[in-house]
Formats: structure tokens, C-alpha cells, sequence
């Protein structure tokens, strides 16, 4: 099962690597990671998407408390959570197809950010179903680049229980 | 702040830390990029140096250190490959869980990243390994860098941490003052086991018909023996030690009931797998402990007490886990106990365990006419020789020799068997050694050595010689990688391949005298016993080759993966075999 998990890392050089490097060596599977900045300057956010298969997920989540740089891991349960993803795709656009293109972009609430003699880039966000969605619907004309930022995710402080929250606070 | 500030350079400021940190030796070897830390120590400090002749040993060195008196052993060494010398160490560190602080010099911070001359990135290199590391950029973070090392290196689950300074950090000047605590928000070790879980454990234990305390390295590292002892006794629990955990518990003490694993006795691993409480004390529930884990204990309730919250049910199941640090988690525990215990309900279970202990025996044949002597004998004779002494700290290499001495060599004190166990690094043995004899310099320090283990780090010798750390050296020669002939053996149908080192080359004796030391080639068990004896009484470094017959094989053993209690026993008929 793929669980999407939230860590916060101090923003210290070589801290990311800790993280991966031990999932490596534990042989745990991160199918995606988005790592960036949080409203605190010395602190990153993280969020992994992680297949535990093998493993439990509460086992990872102990195996991060051990590293001195994290401050604090959160699941993102399905459900609870916001999660979103931001995607770039080069589309093969012959000015025949621009129309049906462009319309399919306005259902998803894609953005057209350029446009060239043969292709058109959309931007999409969204929750990553819906990337999958108009990856997938787009790919037909011609998918020239992809590109997927992975997903990022907040707990809906209106869904999440009190006593999940707390079981995940160690600082 | 500790101490009004006082100006002066990188290098002078870790020696001022260390001093602060109360360390008194640190097992180094210098080299280019640590040379102005070198320095430091000539102009002055009260920290002693002892000089290896090669990073690994050191690092062991200073890991024997750690074993030998419970605090933080602290190695030097230079960039690169003085770095890389120490990767050995610093993984051994981290499998065993001894605390260690390396420090290493680092090239120019303007030559990194350019691959300078004996540049390499140790921190990169060693992240797998370390509980965390520090790569020192600016003089002013040396003093909370080395705290910082120390406090982690020291609290939670106790293990190795790198700090890697540039050269020109070292020579840089600021205003040194130590600070009084580190700030490091994401290391939180558990300071309290949490009082109901410790109550479900007693009632656990209470109510167990056939309850084993099974105890690991963690005691030792939590300075809890004390509570332990108090805990088995209150409760009538009987004990094994795993080989981590020897000498954690008094193992002459009628509650000690061996050592469980790939060559623990038959009843030890009767006991702990047909038990129906495990209750397990700074363990890992290993491989080599548990063979198939399948079939291990299959009938027992588990209970878990541990530092680490990430050993709870990472291999076992745990039914009642109780995380925090065991010194006070088996105090309470023992209070618990003092009421809840039934008297005299474990009695039947003692006395079925000391019936196995009677049925089952360490056993081995006869030396044959013309043979050279089996290798038992050589443990026997240790035990017998230091069985009234209380100042003999053993250590050991890895392989046979290893496992005869964990069977053979009763350890009734903490600290006093020093061993690699997790890693099973070869060459462990001289150098910890050395290290334990810096930090007990009242204690007799015996290293059991195979002549595999031995040829890896002998030049440590002279570090013994030179630094007036006089240890005792017992080869157990059987001229072959004997563990590795012991598997060829029995597992790939005796095809002996790449593991014949021959009983004499090289001549140990003469070696040892060629490092200054006291050399002795024994190869009858009168011969042994006279060497031994002189090599004790003699307060010097010392190396006894004691020529053993190489066909003997190291039982009981559960062969891998098979379950613990199928394991293979000594067969008589095997002193017919000829090799």
C-alpha cells in the first residue's frame, strides 16, 4: 500500500540526502518526494509517497524520528488530507487539433502557457488524479515532455482527528 | 556560556572541547589535513594520545575504550583515505551500538568538491553508518559541533558520529568559549518508559508460567546491570545473554542459563525458544539469535523493552513494548515485580532449565595421538586460570575462537567481554584490546584471537608495546579461516576453497619479538598452560600461538536459517573422520 507522508526537516545541507540515503539502505520504495520551503526559514517540508509493501509504515516513521534533522513526520491520510501537483506537458498541437486540445485544458482548468507552430504547454494543478486524468486524455495527440512535481499535501484541519495528530507530534 | 571567551584557533578549540567533555584519551593517527589539530596537542593538553598504527585501529582502539568504561570513545584520523580507515570502525560502532566520535581533517574548505589531494566525502561515505554527522564550515560551530557529537553519540541508543573540519578551519582564530548544552531540535530520545506499559509488563511477566529474561548489549549501554540482576532476582527469571549482552549478567549466578543463538549451548536455546514469556532487554531479536524466524519461540509472548523505538516489532512482534531508557524502565519493573511475582512459580520452569543444562552439555572429542590438541582445552584452561581474578576484561576476534570463548569464559562482571558482534569484523581484537587496557589500566586485558583475525591488525602490537598498554594475546592457530573451513565442510561438501593460512607462517612467536613483545608457540595443552601462565604473571605485551587442530568444528550450531531448536550438536562419531 502507498502511503503519502509529510516530514519536516531542518533546512540543513546534507538533510535530504539522510532521509533518502536510509530509505535505500532500509530498501523502502519512494515512489515520489516534493521537498521546498515552509513558512519557517530554517525548516523544509518534505512529502514522500511511499510503497510499504515490505515494511510498515510505522516502522519507516520510527526509522525517520531516529534522524537527528527531522523534526516531525506526519501521514497524510487519503481522505483527510489535500494533496496537489503541479505538471508541465508539450503536446503535439497541428492547428487542427488546437481546438479540442484547448477545450480539453478548460475542463481540467489547465492553463495554455505557450503555444508554438505545432505544440501548446499546458500547466496543471490539481489533485493528482486529475493529472493522471488529462495526462492521459492528452496523451492520444502526441505527448512530447512531461513533467510532475510530485504531489504536496496538507491534513484538512476541518477532517483531521485530534488524537491522529497527536500520535505524529514528537517536537 | 561555560567560561569567558578566549581567542584562539580551530584546532586548539577541539582540544578544549574535549577537555571540557571530560575525555581523557583519543586513538589517532595524523596526516595532512588534521595537522594543525596535531599541533594543538604538541603545544599542550591533558588529553592523551595514543598513537595507532593504522585509522581501523584506532577507531577499534577507541571503540574498546567505549566497551571497557561506558563512555564515549573518541578516534582520530586525517582526510581521505584516513577517513576511509575508519569506515570499518565507524560501521562496527553502529551495528553494536557503541558510542564514538570521530573526527576527521578535511581539506582546505576551498579545495572541496575539486577532488583536492586526499580529499573524499566522509560524511557523504558514512551517512549509512552514523546515528549523525557534522561537516564543521565556519570556527565558530567547533564548540557546539563537538558538544552536539557527544550528546549523540551518547543519549538515546548509543553509537558512532563523524565531525569533519577543514584544515583551514582548524587554523582559523575566533573566540572559543564552550557552551553549556546543544540545541538540537529533532533529537529527542525517550527519557521514561511509559508507566502503564511497564505495569502491563509485570502483569506479563507475573502471570507466565515460563518467562526468560532475553538480554543484549542495551543493558551495558544503559549502565542498568544493576537493575537487571535485581529484576531477575525479585522475579526468579532466569537469564541469557546474548553476545552483546555477556557480561551484562553475572554468569556464574544460578539464574544465568547461557548465551541463545547460531552457537549457544542446547539448553540456553531450549530455554529462551520454548519459553512463554520472552522478555526482551536492549535486543534485537538478530538473525544469528533466532535462526528461521519462523520457528522461533513460536509459543512465547513478547515483551520488549528498548531505548529505540524502532526495534519495537521490527523483527518480532512485540505484545507489550515498552520504549525508554532500561535503567530506570527495569527499576520499575523489579518494583513492579517485588508484589505482583508469585513466589515460587518459576521454580518448576528453573528446574526443568538446569535439567536441559545437565541432559546437554558443551561436549568435544578427545585429542587423538599425534594430533594437535583440540582448541577447547585453551578455554578451559583460561577460564580455570582467571576464574579467581577480578581484573581480566577479554576481547575477541570474530570467527570459532569467538564463539568457544562467548561458551568457555565465564564473565561475572559488566564490561569485560568485548567483542564484534552485528558486523563480525575480523581484526576486532588487538586493537580493542589496547583500547580497553587505556581505559582500565588496572585490568589484565586477554585477547582471544584466531590467526585469521590476528594477521589483519597485528601492527597494533606495537602500539601496545610503545604505548605501555600491555595486553595478552592468545592465538587459537588452527592455520585456517576456521569458521569459513567449518561451513565448507558442512555446507558445500568439504571443497575447501581459498582458507588454508598454514600454522606456522608467520611465526608468531618471533613476531611478537620482533614488536618488542613476549612470545610463546605452544603446541601440547602443558605447553599452553606454562605459556599462559608466564604471559599473565608478566605484565607485558604478549602472544601466545597455541597450535590447535583445525578439523575441530564449533558446535552446537543452528545452521542458517534453520529453526533454533534443530540445532546440531557435537557428534562423536566425527573424531573418526579423517582430514
Amino acid at each position: 500500500m502507498i502511503h503519502t507522508v509529510a516530514v519536516l526537516l531542518e533546512n540543513k545541507p546534507g538533510a535530504l540526502t539522510r532521509i533518502t540515503s536510509m530509505f535505500a539502505r532500509r530498501n523502502y520504495n519512494i515512489e515520489s518526494l516534493a521537498v521546498g520551503p515552509t513558512e519557517r526559514h530554517d525548516v523544509s517540508r518534505v512529502t514522500l509517497r511511499v510503497d510499504c509493501a515490505g515494511q510498515s509504515l510505522e516502522q519507516i516513521e520510527k526509522q525517520m524520528h531516529k534522524l537527528v534533522n527531522v523534526l516531525r513526520v506526519v501521514e497524510l491520510p487519503p481522505g483527510e488530507s489535500i494533496e496537489r501537483e503541479l505538471a508541465l506537458l508539450r503536446v503535439a498541437a497541428p492547428p487542427n487539433a488546437r481546438a479540442e486540445l484547448m477545450a480539453l485544458g478548460e475542463v481540467f482548468g489547465a492553463k495554455v502557457v505557450d503555444l508554438g507552430p505545432d505544440s501548446i504547454v499546458f500547466e496543471l494543478t490539481g489533485p493528482p488524479e486529475d493529472v493522471d486524468s488529462f495526462e492521459e486524455l492528452v496523451r492520444p495527440h502526441g505527448l512530447q515532455e512531461l513533467v510532475r512535481t510530485g504531489r504536496i499535501g496538507l491534513n484538512r484541519p476541518s477532517r483531521t482527528s485530534a488524537k491522529r495528530d497527536r500520535r505524529h507530534v514528537l517536537v | 556560556m561555560s567560561a569567558a571567551k578566549k581567542r584562539m584557533n580551530g584546532a586548539d578549540a577541539v582540544l578544549r572541547s574535549l577537555e571540557a567533555e571530560g575525555v581523557d584519551t583519543v586513538f589517532g593517527l595524523p596526516g595532512g589535513a588534521i595537522l594543525p589539530t596535531y599541533d594543538a596537542f604538541a603545544r599542550g593538553t591533558t588529553v592523551r594520545h595514543v598513537l595507532a598504527r593504522h585509522e581501523q585501529g584506532a577507531g577499534h582502539m577507541a571503540e574498546g575504550y567505549a566497551r571497557a568504561s561506558g563512555r564515549t570513545g573518541v578516534a582520530l584520523a586525517t582526510s581521505g583515505p584516513g577517513a576511509t580507515n575508519l569506515v570499518t570502525p565507524i560501521a562496527d560502532a553502529w551495528m553494536d551500538s557503541t558510542p564514538l566520535v570521530c573526527i576527521t581533517g578535511q581539506v582546505r574548505s576551498h579545495l572541496i568538491g575539486t577532488d583536492a589531494f586526499q580529499e573524499c566525502d566522509i560524511t557523504g561515505i558514512t551517512i549509512p553508518i552514523v546515528k549523525h554527522s557534522w561537516l564543521v564550515q565556519d570556527v565558530e560551530e567547533i564548540p557546539h559541533a563537538i558538544k552536539a557529537a557527544f550528546h549523540v553519540a551518547s543519549t538515546g541508543r548509543c553509537g558512532p558520529v563523524l565531525v569533519d573540519i577543514p584544515r583551514d578551519i582548524q587554523e582559523a582564530e575566533f573566540d572559543f568559549s564552550y557552551p553549556d548544552d546543544v540545541s538540537l531540535p529533532g533529537w529527542k530520545p525517550p527519557r521514561r518508559g511509559h508507566p502503564r506499559q511497564t505495569a502491563a509488563a509485570a502483569q506479563a511477566v507475573a502471570a507466565a508460567e515460563r518467562p526468560i529474561l532475553y538480554v543484549g548489549g542495551g543493558v551495558l549501554n544503559a549502565h542498568a546491570t544493576d537493575e537487571l540482576l535485581k529484576l531477575a532476582e525479585t522475579a526468579r527469571l532466569p537469564v541469557v545473554t546474548t553476545l552483546m549482552g555477556k557480561s551484562g549478567f553475572p554468569e556464574t549466578h544460578e539464574l544465568h542459563v547461557g548465551w541463545p543463538g547460531m552457537h549457544g549451548p542446547k539448553w540456553s536455546n531450549w530455554a529462551l525458544n520454548k519459553a512463554d514469556l520472552i522478555v526482551a532487554v536492549g535486543a534485537r531479536f538478530d538473525d544469528r539469535v533466532t535462526g528461521k524466524l519462523s520457528a522461533f519461540a513460536p509459543g512465547a509472548t513478547v515483551v520488549h523493552l528498548d531505548i529505540d523505538a524502532a526495534e519495537i516489532s521490527k523483527i518480532r512482534h512485540a505484545d507489550v513494548p515498552v520504549v525508554g531508557p532500561l535503567k530506570s524502565v527495569l527499576a520499575d519493573l523489579a518494583k513492579a515485580l517485588a508484589t505482583a511475582a508469585v513466589p515460587g512459580k518459576t521454580e518448576p520452569w528453573l528446574r526443568q532449565i538446569a535439567e536441559w543444562r545437565e541432559q546437554f552439555p558443551l561436549r568435544y572429542g578427545e585429542t587423538r595421538p599425534g594430533d594437535l590438541m583440540k582448541p577447547q582445552p585453551v578455554f578451559e584452561m583460561l577460564q580455570e586460570m582467571t576464574s579467581s581474578r577480578d581484573d581480566v576484561i577479554w576481547t575477541t576476534g570474530v570467527g570459532q575462537h569467538q564463539m568457544w570463548a562467548m561458551q568457555y569464559l565465564l564473565c561475572d562482571r559488566p564490561r569485560t567481554f568485548i567483542t564484534s558482534g552485528g558486523l563480525g569484523t575480523m581484526g576486532y581484537g588487538i586493537p580493542a584490546a589496547v583500547g580497553a587496557k587505556a581505559a582500565r589500566p588496572d585490568a589484565t586485558v586477554v585477547c582471544i584471537d584466531g590467526d585469521g583475525c590476528f594477521q589483519m591488525t597485528q601492527q597494533e602490537l606495537a602500539t601496545s608495546v610503545l604505548e605501555n598498554l600491555p595486553i595478552v594475546v592468545v592465538i587459537v592457530n588452527n592455520g585456517y579461516l576456521g569458521m569459513v573451513r567449518q561451513w565448507q565442510d558442512m555446507f558445500f561438501e568439504e571443497r575447501f576453497s581459498q582458507i588454508h593460512l598454514t600454522h606456522s607462517v608467520p611465526d608468531y612467536a618471533k613476531l611478537a619479538e620482533a614488536y618488542g613483545a613476549l612470545g610463546f608457540t605452544a603446541e601440547s595443552e602443558s605447553e599452553v598452560a606454562d605459556a599462559l601462565e608466564e604471559a599473565l604473571a608478566s605484565g607485558r605485551t604478549a602472544v601466545v600461538d597455541a597450535r590447535v587442530d583445525p578439523r575441530e568444528h564449533c558446535f552446537p550450531m543452528i545452521p542458517a536459517g534453520a529453526a533454533a531448536l534443530d540445532l546440531v550438536e557435537f557428534d562423536d562419531t566425527q573424531n573418526e573422520v579423517t582430514a
